[in-house]
């Protein structure tokens, strides 16, 4: 319960931060993204336009995860309301989890009101949607939770606008991690090896989160891989909230 | 009696700064405070009061030495169940309203939703911000905040309270409140802990005080010990006497002050008072009043502030 009213009041913080706002851009995106390309075949267009839309709701999701994760612990912190929070009886890594739940509590309604946008467009463009639709969907979420936990546990250290930066960094770099095995393989140089071998396995692999192409194309999503992504994604959410926690733990709260 | 507080050479080391200059915060602290006592905690500026409260609510980790709250390791989750905390010029979610941050602690305490209305009313109404009950904390002055940050310190039905400058903020009205309300709530059984520069709140309230020298306990005694009267020290008040006379006065006494119309006269000895209170008659004038010095809490504090100052 007391993580719980810790959850429930970051949503409530992120509500009146005005995070929704987000929801109008998606919004004008759809609709002037319909009107745009109309003058193409209605098939085509309607590729466009789910790609388009599966596009925005990945930015600006990722959008909220870096500018509110960031700055989710430092803000209690600069302006002192963690004070009266963590002298009551709970655990630090309450507060945290709490946190965090609470973001990703936002991030799953807005995401859940853009796929309502999303689908209506669909819809009024006269195509229909699948359930493959919504496990891609589900997916962006899964990454975006495992993004808003490297938020975390960056700015558990470091300042919001560093965080931000390693973030996106690990963001950028966690979707190219395969291509840096890859050719970290083909140098002769073993340091390079190495190196690739350690990013490969210490960054997460993200795209293993990503089934953007069988959607829009209408290939079917393999249901094994797409199980094994989602445990993947979780795991990796959990050792985030996890080492977050035990830094957290120890911090001076001055 | 039992001991609620036990500091054990306490030591705090800040490290800071891009030189990382050290900051000794405290360097060896012991104190203990027992049960239902009210214990102000005082010290200049900079002396560790708030770094010594921190540790012991578990949000700073000490350098060194022991910190325990009834009997268990500051911070420890039992601890902080029986403890309420009012932070220096405390900060609270801007967004939130009087009633819904109160809501919001009595949750983190799991006071059950049935209770928890009648609770924060009954909050809202000890501090006298009913009629901010709905106002967002954005909006709110900063006695009120500090009203706020004492209601929430009770929440839990505390054994013991460490307030950090409980009165700073406040109108005389609320500083007036806020002491009744120490007061009651040591009646009733509670351990109060607080620092404050406001020594007259602290005098009129205290138990015990301690003063904090640059992290160092410097003195620790029992209100009515410091404030026993000055053997042979006297204060006086005259009117209606001459030049003449406030000269003759001036070589017997310590010190002569004219405000308005009147000399105020320190006098040391009797043999001295005798002497003045003849010089005043016989020039005519009025001896309107007379009594004992009594050192005050302020005189008690400035000597041990003293030495430091002379170092400098
Ligand atoms: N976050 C911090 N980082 C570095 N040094 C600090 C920090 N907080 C306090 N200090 C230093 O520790 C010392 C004690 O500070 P503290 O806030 O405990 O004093 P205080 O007795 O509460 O003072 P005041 O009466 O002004 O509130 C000061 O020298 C201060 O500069
Ligand atoms: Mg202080």
């Amino acid at each position: 319960m007391r993580t719980w009213a810790l959850c429930l009041n970051t949503f409530r913080e992120t509500v009146r931060d005005k995070v929704f706002l987000v929801l109008v851009v998606f919004a004008l995106v759809m609709i002037m993204s319909s009107r745009i390309f109309s003058f193409l075949s209605v098939g085509l267009e309607l590729k466009i336009v789910m790609d388009l839309g599966l596009g925005s709701i990945s930015v600006f999701s990722l959008l909220i995860a870096l500018f509110v994760g960031t700055t989710l612990v430092h803000k209690e912190i600069d302006k002192r309301t963690v004070y009266t929070i963590v002298s009551k009886p709970i655990r630090r890594y309450q507060f945290i989890i709490g946190k965090y739940a609470g973001l990703n509590m936002t991030i799953l309604v807005n995401m859940a009101i853009m796929t309502g946008f999303f689908y209506l467009s669909i819809w009024l463009m006269g195509g229909s949607w699948s359930l493959d639709l919504g496990l891609c969907i589900l997916l962006i979420y899964v990454e975006i939770m495992l993004v808003t936990g490297l938020a975390l546990l960056f700015s558990t250290f470091a300042s919001p606008t560093l965080s931000a930066v390693f973030t996106f960094l690990t963001y950028v770099l966690g979707h190219l991690s395969s291509d840096l095995k890859f050719f970290s393989e083909q140098s002769e140089n073993i340091i390079v090896n190495i190196f690739g071998k350690v990013f490969y396995y210490l960054l997460p692999n993200l795209s293993k989160f990503n089934f953007k192409n069988e959607v829009v194309h209408g290939f079917a999503i393999p249901m094994d891989s797409l199980f094994y992504s989602i445990v993947y994604g979780l795991l990796y959410c959990a050792l985030l909230v996890i080492v977050s926690s035990l830094i957290f733990e120890r911090k001076n709260l001055r | 009696m039992r001991s609620v507080i036990e500091i054990e050479g306490l030591e705090k080391v800040y490290r800071s700064g891009v030189r990382r200059r050290n900051i000794h915060a405290l360097d060896g602290l012991d104190l203990s405070v027992a049960e239902n006592e009210i214990f102000g905690f005082l010290g200049p500026n900079g002396a560790g009061k708030t770094t010594t409260l921190k540790i012991l609510t578990g949000l700073l980790f000490q350098t060194s030495g022991t910190a325990r709250v009834l009997g268990k390791a500051a911070g420890d989750l039992s601890t902080k169940a029986q403890m309420g905390f009012l932070p220096e010029s405390p900060h609270f979610y801007e967004y939130l309203t009087s009633r819904e941050l109160l809501d919001f602690y009595c949750r983190l305490f799991r006071i059950h939703k049935a209770s928890r209305r009648k609770k924060v009313d009954e909050l809202l109404a000890s501090v006298g911000l009913e009629h901010a009950a709905d106002l967002r904390v954005r909006k709110h002055s900063q006695g009120m905040k500090q009203r706020l940050g004492i209601a929430q310190s009770l929440v839990g039905n505390p054994k013991v309270l460490l307030l950090d400058e409980p009165m700073s903020g406040l109108d005389p009205m609320g500083r007036r409140q806020i002491r009744e309300m120490i007061r009651k709530l040591a009646s009733d059984g509670m351990t109060i802990f607080f620092s404050s520069h406001i020594l007259s709140d602290a005098e009129l309230l205290c138990d015990r005080v301690g003063i904090l020298v640059k992290g160092r306990l410097v003195d620790v005694g029992k209100m009515a010990d410091i404030l026993k009267p000055r053997m042979g020290l006297f204060e006086a008040i005259a009117s209606g006497v001459d030049g003449a006379c406030r000269e003759r006065l001036e070589g017997i006494c310590k010190r002569v002050a004219l405000r308005d119309d009147r000399l105020h006269l320190e006098i040391s000895g009797e043999d001295n008072l005798r002497e003045a209170e003849r010089a005043i008659i016989e020039a005519g004038g009025v001896l309107d009043s007379l009594s004992r010095m009594r050192t005050t809490l302020e005189d008690h504090f400035m000597e041990f502030l003293k030495p430091d100052e002379a170092a400098k």
